[in-house]
């Protein structure tokens, strides 16, 4: 069983324009995931159930709020390109690069929103220290 | 591509008619999870976003987090964690060569769903122990 496919169609950086980057950035990320995504469970457990001054006071401390600024940041840029493939897999055309800008302008927005609200808790801790 | 051998090559299944072997429902979870357990960030966000706005909004974010609906959500949103993070390790191991027999492809499917499941039951275990 012969899987070759000419080597003059995959010169370069390929048909994707981009070489392998998207496939090497979920690599790197997956692996940071594997060790973030234990933490932020961690984090997250220890913090529902909290009353709201509970909340913001939990969040101010340096190790939830950069487990969970870390995990929704590389989380998201992971979900941008795994949204990637499946549009590319599913869609076509015009379809497609509607997929792929809201996938990016989503995910971007929950990482702005994630990261105002950690940074407004470890703000309104330091007032109150 | 003319110079290309299109004889001997295998064919896709016609996926109407053919029963998915579990490494191919493996593989597609791997995907369903993925993009289902944003439904656990988007709900966590949210309650983030809430408790620095009004006591009124963490009021409302806290209590659909404390419902049964959150539950559901947050409980679907960690075992999709788990299995996704198996799963990726999985291709971690592909990528570097290794389990891509069939027998082993089977192997690691099973454990992938049985270790997704049983994690998520620790989890669950230890949040509501602790």
């Amino acid at each position: 069983m012969r899987y070759v496919t000419p080597l003059k169609a995959a010169e370069g950086l390929g048909a994707s324009h981009t070489g392998t980057q998207d496939h090497w950035f979920l690599t790197v990320t997956a692996v940071a995931l594997l060790v973030l995504t234990p933490l932020f469970m961690i984090v997250v457990a220890c913090a529902i159930g909290l009353p709201r001054e509970g909340v913001i006071a939990y969040f101010g401390r340096p190790f939830p709020a950069i487990i969970t600024a870390l995990f929704i940041i590389v989380g998201m840029l992971h979900f941008i390109r795994g949204t990637r493939i499946m549009i590319d897999d599913y869609l076509q055309g015009g379809a497609r690069k509607a997929g792929i800008i809201i996938s990016v302008i989503f995910s971007w927005t929950v990482i702005a929103v994630a990261v105002y609200a950690l940074a407004r808790m470890g703000l309104a801790t330091l007032v109150l220290v | 591509m003319a110079d290309v051998n299109r004889g001997n090559r295998p064919l896709s299944p016609h996926l109407q008619v053919y029963r998915l072997p579990i490494a191919a429902i493996t593989s597609i979870m791997t995907r369903i999870t993925g993009h289902a357990l944003v439904a656990g960030i988007l709900l966590i966000v949210w309650w983030l976003a809430a408790a620095v706005t009004s006591p009124g909004a963490f009021a409302c974010a806290d209590w659909v987090m404390r419902s049964w609906i959150g539950f559901i959500v947050m409980t679907g949103a960690m075992w999709s964690l788990w299995y996704h993070l198996l799963a990726g390790v999985r291709h971690l191991f592909y990528d570097a060569g290794y389990g891509m027999e069939i027998e082993s492809a089977r192997k690691s499917s099973t454990a992938i769903i049985a270790g997704s499941v049983i994690l998520a039951v620790i989890t669950l275990i230890l949040f509501f122990a602790l």
